[in-house]
């Protein structure tokens, strides 16, 4: 069976990806920028719009990180104002389970799904570190292994509070004078390891009832997680082999908690380039590469690899002799694409070796090595390769990132939507009102 | 703008009363959508006033004065007001925005943030009242703190600590943690220099580095600097324990006073309390609170108010003075407490929506047509409405 794609709006983020210098690019802070890419994923029929996010301004060799783009908004405050400009995109936030509360957040996105008339949605993170902990009053005291046992109780939690208002408990029956039918509405109790709570929940239930969960770790027990909780998972497998592996293994998971494979969306990010043909595209996503990693921004990714300082370094020079500093990594905090470097010798070595036989300057090979685009091409080879991962599972769709903002998903949303939807792969229209409608869960 | 008193008005539900529910006019089936609170707040700006506040608490609704059974005759169930003051904000265009956070289970950081985008998504029209949650039943849903036995009471003992004393004092940590958090980021910070690739100036970043009794925040904010520099922050207070914290703190404080003398003994006790602070050379608004049950006549304004009453079942009580009658009265009584010190007020709606375009029409048209009230609005954010200048930034050089 032809599988329908799902597709959503990243708002650009605070790396490199992003492309601020561009004539093109806008303010990353002003709400008209949201509604610009908001409205453009509403018109292209988008499933919905994404916020991630990130509670410390990132540091690297003791300094706050001023290359890339710096400053976001509140998440909430942002998808509740971008509720009044759309009517049908989905709303979704990066809200993390280390440095929040199950009541407050369970009300935030209860209210949130209200005032969106049913299209939150929660992205849970489990960012844990002491650095980010430090803005924190209740700060960073969480060890590494336990982030997913608090994150799994911290959402099971916050949907017990939600879920404590079941929907028939308003009478609303003025005559008699009986608004609430039920005196003990809202009430919950709940005693874990983490969480000693009870009370009466304040938000009556929603139209989605729960908001769509979403899931973004790629560890075992992220992926464990996301199959025994999330209705979606945001991952980095957007290649076809990976893709697939990554797919099969998480949809593999799902038996096990009684889940069936639709329960589970797997939607990799995605990068993209477009051009009026193959070849035009190509060359402008080299200029995208060399405008998302100049010299200095090649100097600080590798560094983040060598966990050293290697200021003194030229870009247009070769890769240092030395191997990367072994041990914890201490030179970049505050982002979590650190810990994608598993392994950083084995990593050096392989980097050492492409540039070796390519005769590669860092920067040269920084560009090569890094986050090169997922997508490439004209409209047509774009929409043709987005179905083919789709209907060959390795994803069921894609959270696009685009590079420029506000107005960087416009091209893909004129050009490459109308031709998914020629091939019937993709909707015209909304079929329903909610989140959990457009994606199926 | 005219020498006349700013006038605001209290959201809360379908009003104030416990029974305004029930009138055939109310949509209490309504309060949890977001057209609800966006018609409301569009009637205020149509009345052109200076802001609306949204009352909120980490609970389910609960009033005091006027006890219930079970809860079960009262609207219950209640939306984020941080939120809703969001949603609301791209379809307004002129009225400040205030919701309700409590410091004492909450993140500054957090709320920081969220009213600094407040501000950006109704471009500088964003304020921020700030409450204690001195409540068995909101600690209990929270369960992370010993608050000890905090009593209101207690907060009327200027001389000797107490737990509420306490929550106050915290309170004024948490709202200079807010502070700095919003000028963490001077004005240019954002450079986007293409030449050196540098998109900030980190020299005009700022660790806040607050160290408190009861937290420590290192900052900067992630968000950057919002339109108003400063957006507004409010506090509610009957007794001297809050009126330092508004002293300390606020740019508008509610109080509620219940006759002229009242008003210009209170409004005296405040300005005493931001002298000791230091802060007489800034602005701190007092606003006086009123709930109104209004209508054409004195005579149809007790019968609507009687109504009310006989479906509670009871006689309605409050913190704040209870006016029946009409929009001229209720302002001749308004300028008599302006001219005591109230530099504005903040009406409180018995029933929603008979007494909010009571306020909207009949106080607001009654003051403008004795020239003491705005024909439009004067200014483009809540500050510029309360004749408060976009401030200096305390880190910039
Ligand atoms: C595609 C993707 C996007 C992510 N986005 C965020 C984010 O916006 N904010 C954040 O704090 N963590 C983010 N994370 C981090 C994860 O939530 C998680 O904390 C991290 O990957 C470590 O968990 P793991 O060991 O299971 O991968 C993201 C992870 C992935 C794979």
């Amino acid at each position: 069976m032809t599988k329908q794609i799902h597709l959503a709006a990243h708002f650009p983020g605070v790396n490199n990806t992003t492309v601020w210098s561009d004539p093109e690019a806008g303010s990353h802070i002003e709400f008209s920028s949201f509604v610009k890419l908001a409205r453009t994923a509403e018109r292209a029929k988008f499933d919905f719009f994404f916020l991630a996010e990130g509670l410390r301004l990132r540091e690297q060799g003791g300094e706050i990180y001023d290359l890339d783009v710096v400053g976001r908004p509140d998440t909430f405050t942002v998808l509740a104002a971008l509720a009044a400009v759309t009517s049908k995109l989905g709303l979704a936030g990066t809200i993390n389970s280390t440095f929040n509360e199950p009541f407050e957040v369970a009300r935030q996105f209860a209210s949130l799904d209200h005032l969106s008339a049913g299209r939150a949605a929660w992205n849970v993170v489990t960012s844990w570190d002491a650095f980010t902990g430090e803005n924190f009053r209740r700060g960073g005291f969480l060890p590494q292994d336990q982030r997913y046992a608090r994150a799994k109780t911290f959402l099971s939690t916050a949907l017990e509070l939600i879920d404590s208002w079941r929907g028939d408990e308003l009478a609303v029956d003025k005559a008699h004078g009986v608004f609430l039918r039920d005196p003990d509405a809202g009430s919950f109790a709940h005693r874990d390891d983490h969480f000693h709570i009870s009370g009466r929940f304040p938000v009556p239930r929603s139209p989605q009832g729960r908001p769509v969960i979403l899931q973004a770790g790629d560890s075992d027990e992220g992926r464990e997680f996301a199959a025994s909780s999330a209705d979606a998972i945001f991952s980095r497998h957007g290649t076809l082999e990976a893709g697939q592996a990554f797919y099969a293994d998480v949809k593999g998971r799902l038996a096990k908690y009684g889940r069936t494979h639709e329960q589970l969306k797997v939607l990799p990010a995605a990068t993209f380039v477009l051009g009026d043909t193959d070849a035009d595209a190509q060359e402008r996503a080299d200029v995208v590469r060399h405008q998302q990693v100049s010299g200095a921004t090649a100097i600080k990714l590798l560094e983040q690899l060598w966990n050293a300082d290697l200021s003194g370094y030229d870009p247009d020079g070769p890769l240092p002799d030395f191997d990367p500093v072994d041990g914890e990594n201490t030179i970049a905090r505050g982002r979590a694409s650190v810990r994608m470097h598993r392994d950083p010798l084995a990593t050096a070595q392989e980097w050492r070796g492409i540039a070796e036989s390519k005769n590669l300057s860092i920067r040269e090979l920084v560009i090569q090595v890094t986050g090169r685009q997922n997508f490439i091409g004209s409209a047509a080879t774009v929409a043709e390769r987005i179905n083919e991962l789709v209907q060959a599972d390795a994803a069921d769709g894609f959270i696009l990132v685009p590079h420029v903002t506000p107005g960087g998903l416009d091209e893909f949303a004129d050009t490459v939507v109308p031709l998914l939807q020629e091939r019937g792969v993709f909707r015209t229209e909304y079929g329903g009102d909610t989140l959990r409608d457009h994606l199926g869960v | 703008m005219t020498s006349g008193p700013h006038l605001a008005v209290a959201l809360d539900g379908v009003g104030w009363h416990p029974a305004a529910w029930r009138l055939p006019e109310a949509r209490p089936e309504q309060v949890l959508t977001a057209g609800f609170w966006l018609d409301q707040a569009v009637e205020a700006q149509r009345g052109l006033l200076d802001f609306v506040t949204l009352e909120d608490t980490l609970a389910l609704q609960d009033d005091p004065f006027n006890p219930s059974t079970d809860g079960t005759d009262r609207v219950q169930g209640r939306l984020d007001s941080v939120l809703v003051a969001a949603r609301i904000a791209p379809a307004t265009e002129h009225i400040g925005i205030i919701p309700t956070a409590v410091a004492t289970h909450t993140e500054p950081f957090h709320l920081s943030k969220a009213i600094a985008t407040l501000d950006y998504v109704s471009t500088g029209r964003a304020g921020v009242r700030v409450r204690i949650g001195w409540t068995p039943q909101e600690n209990a849903h929270f369960g992370r703190r010993d608050i000890g036995t905090p009593r209101l009471a207690d907060a009327h003992l200027g001389d000797q600590r107490s737990d509420i004393a306490d929550l106050f004092d915290e309170t004024a940590d948490y709202v200079e943690v807010l502070r700095r958090l919003w000028d963490s980021w001077e004005d240019d910070a954002e450079i986007r220099d293409v030449a050196t690739g540098r998109f900030v100036d980190r020299d005009r970043l700022h660790y806040i580095d607050f160290e408190g009794r009861w937290f420590s925040v290192k900052g900067p904010s992630i968000t950057p600097r919002p339109p108003q520099g400063q957006p507004v922050v409010a506090t509610l207070s009957h007794a001297i324990v809050p009126n330092r914290l508004a002293a300390r703190s606020a740019d508008v404080v509610f109080v509620t006073p219940t006759d002229r003398a009242d008003a210009a003994r209170t409004v005296a006790e405040i300005r005493d309390e931001q002298a000791k602070a230091g802060r007489e050379q800034e602005t701190l608004h007092v606003f006086g609170d009123v709930v109104v049950f209004l209508d054409g006549t004195t005579a149809t304004a007790r019968d609507h108010k009687k109504r009310l009453d006989d479906l509670a079942g009871a006689e309605y009580r409050s913190d704040a003075h209870v006016f029946t009658g009409t929009p001229g009265d209720l302002v001749d009584l308004l300028l008599d407490w302006h001219a005591a010190g109230l530099s504005g007020f903040r009406l409180r709606p018995g029933a929603v929506p008979h007494d909010l375009t009571g306020i909207t029409r009949g106080v607001a048209g009654e003051l403008r047509s004795r020239g003491l009230f705005r024909n439009a609005y004067e200014a483009d954010t809540l500050r510029g409405l309360l004749g408060l200048s976009r401030p200096a930034n305390r880190y910039a050089a």
